[in-house]
């Protein structure tokens, strides 16, 4: 019973947040700090963890395939696959919900508890509107970006481990990396992208817009954002994995 | 004026504040007083229309505040201004920026007009020059006058305080009670303020409504205050050994 009351009130604090803003200059002003908070702040850990994966599954690919018969681009081919179709929009949708979706959750749920959503709501602001609705237009923004961003990383981090351990010739590598490309991949990974976009950003200002008491439920609101961010992207990945690719 | 006629609110089936009848002053300083638990936050919520009533009606200058949906009552809240207990400073707004929030929100004045606004609020609160501070960097009276200041911006008729002493030292709760009734006086608002603090009632109580297990128990001035013979007020306000020789 819980489960259904949350999901009727989370509907309709979205319904709020997507109504058209009070004044246009305020929401791009909004929009180019959440622009710069959610996703320019997120370009390094994306950048890190996306390097070092396409290492490791290179080097991975490498020593699991040391079968004569199979060709050495597969390496990059599969490398270049997993990124496109799993690793940078689900994987890295699941770091960002830790950095973006907790910073939401707590940055709302603060402003919760020292009463500053009842400032606006006393000003006539629509707070809904005024918070949420930027953030999620930035995430749905930069996420794509990011994710481009790490497919290609991804990419060059298996390209560097393989020529530098000797594992995978750097031609080889090349070549599996431009072989069989199928572009609607990309689509695929950007339409995941935007949800889950959607889905950290919103799932967190739900938690942090209704906390109820002290910082100890601010931490716990985080928590729960994180939590259930990720549980819904692993099960709207296959969702949209059944709708799109079979 | 602000009127509250037969004001009935209750969570969760149990009442919290049972027929109130109050007539908030223009031009003066409407005290709120009461024991913790007692309603009067309650009340004011009730009044700035953060928590809906299950029966009676709130009016400012005889418009219907409370019978009205969310969305039309934004023309009644934009002549409001309130400071609330923690101040509600946006912290990743400076001073300026906090001030000028409610005027970029909702009037189309120009940069320049908003800045002398500002300065003009903030020279009426004693903080000229902290313009680019953050609310990290002010300290709790400080907060308290940034918090007035920004309520003040659009030029209230009307201007709630929920317990605007709270956490200060003594010297410079005064200093917020004689700003508040100073400022009432200038702009000639209706101020509605929420306190248990005895000097505040006894100094700036033009009009005290006490406010008793939900029920309004009693109303008059701080002259009267001293001299009433209701029990339950006498208990509440001559709690302290430093009341009861003021009474004496």
């Amino acid at each position: 019973m819980k489960l259904f009351s949350e999901i009727g009130e989370y509907v309709l604090l979205i319904l709020q947040a997507f109504k058209r803003p009070d004044k246009g200059f305020v929401f791009r002003r909004q929009l180019w700090t959440d622009l710069k908070q959610i996703g320019s702040d997120s370009i390094g850990i994306i950048a890190i963890i996306s390097v070092f994966l396409g290492a490791i599954m290179a080097i991975q690919l490498a020593y699991n395939i040391d079968s004569p018969f199979i060709p050495r681009p597969i390496i990059g081919f599969a490398t270049r696959s997993m990124l496109i179709l799993e690793i940078s929009p689900t994987f890295m949708s699941m770091i960002l919900a830790g950095k973006v979706g907790s910073r939401i959750a707590s940055e709302i749920g603060t402003m919760r508890i020292t009463e500053q959503i009842d400032a606006l709501r006393v000003m006539g602001v629509n707070p809904a509107n005024y918070l949420i609705l930027p953030k999620i237009t930035a995430a749905m923004i930069y996420f794509p970006v990011l994710v481009t961003f790490s497919i290609f990383l991804g990419v060059f981090g298996g390209w560097v481990s393989g020529s530098v351990t000797g594992l995978v010739p750097s031609v080889d590598y090349i070549q599996g990396i431009r072989e069989w490309f199928v572009p609607f991949n990309l689509v695929y990974a950007m339409i995941k992208t935007l949800v889950f976009a959607f889905i950290i950003t919103s799932v967190a200002a739900y938690r942090g817009y209704t906390v109820k008491g002290g910082s100890v439920e601010v931490g716990q609101a985080s928590t729960n954002a994180v939590v259930q961010s990720n549980i819904l992207i692993i099960i709207f990945d296959l969702i949209l994995t059944q709708m799109l690719l079979t | 004026m602000i009127e509250v006629k037969n004001l009935y609110k209750s969570f969760d089936g149990v009442p919290v504040l049972e027929d109130i009848n109050i007539q908030f002053e223009q031009g003066k300083t409407n005290l709120i007083i009461g024991q913790s638990g007692s309603g009067k936050t309650v009340l004011m919520k009730c009044c700035i229309g953060l928590f809906p009533v299950d029966q009676g009606i709130i009016s400012f200058n005889g418009r219907d505040f409370s019978g009205l949906p969310d969305k039309k009552r934004r023309h009644i809240r934009q002549e409001m201004g309130v400071l609330f207990q923690g101040g509600a400073l946006f912290d990743s707004f400076t001073v300026e920026e906090n001030i000028m929030f409610p005027m970029n929100m909702f009037t189309n004045m120009t940069l320049k007009e908003k800045k002398e606004r500002v300065n003009f609020v903030l020279e009426n609160v004693n903080l000229g020059g902290t313009n680019e501070k953050f609310p990290s960097e002010l300290s709790g009276g400080m907060l308290k006058r940034v918090a007035i200041a920004r309520a003040l911006s659009l030029n209230p008729k009307y201007l709630f305080a929920d317990e605007p002493n709270s956490g200060l030292d003594p010297k410079t709760a005064e200093r917020i009670d004689t700003l508040l009734y100073d400022l009432t006086k200038k702009f000639n608002m209706t101020t509605v303020i929420n306190t248990h603090d005895m000097n505040s009632v006894l100094e700036i109580g033009e009009k005290i409504s006490y406010i008793h297990k939900g029920k309004l128990w009693w109303e008059g001035n701080h002259k009267e205050i001293l001299q009433t013979d209701n029990p339950e007020l006498n208990e509440f306000v001559f709690a302290t050994a430093l009341t009861r020789r003021i009474k004496k």
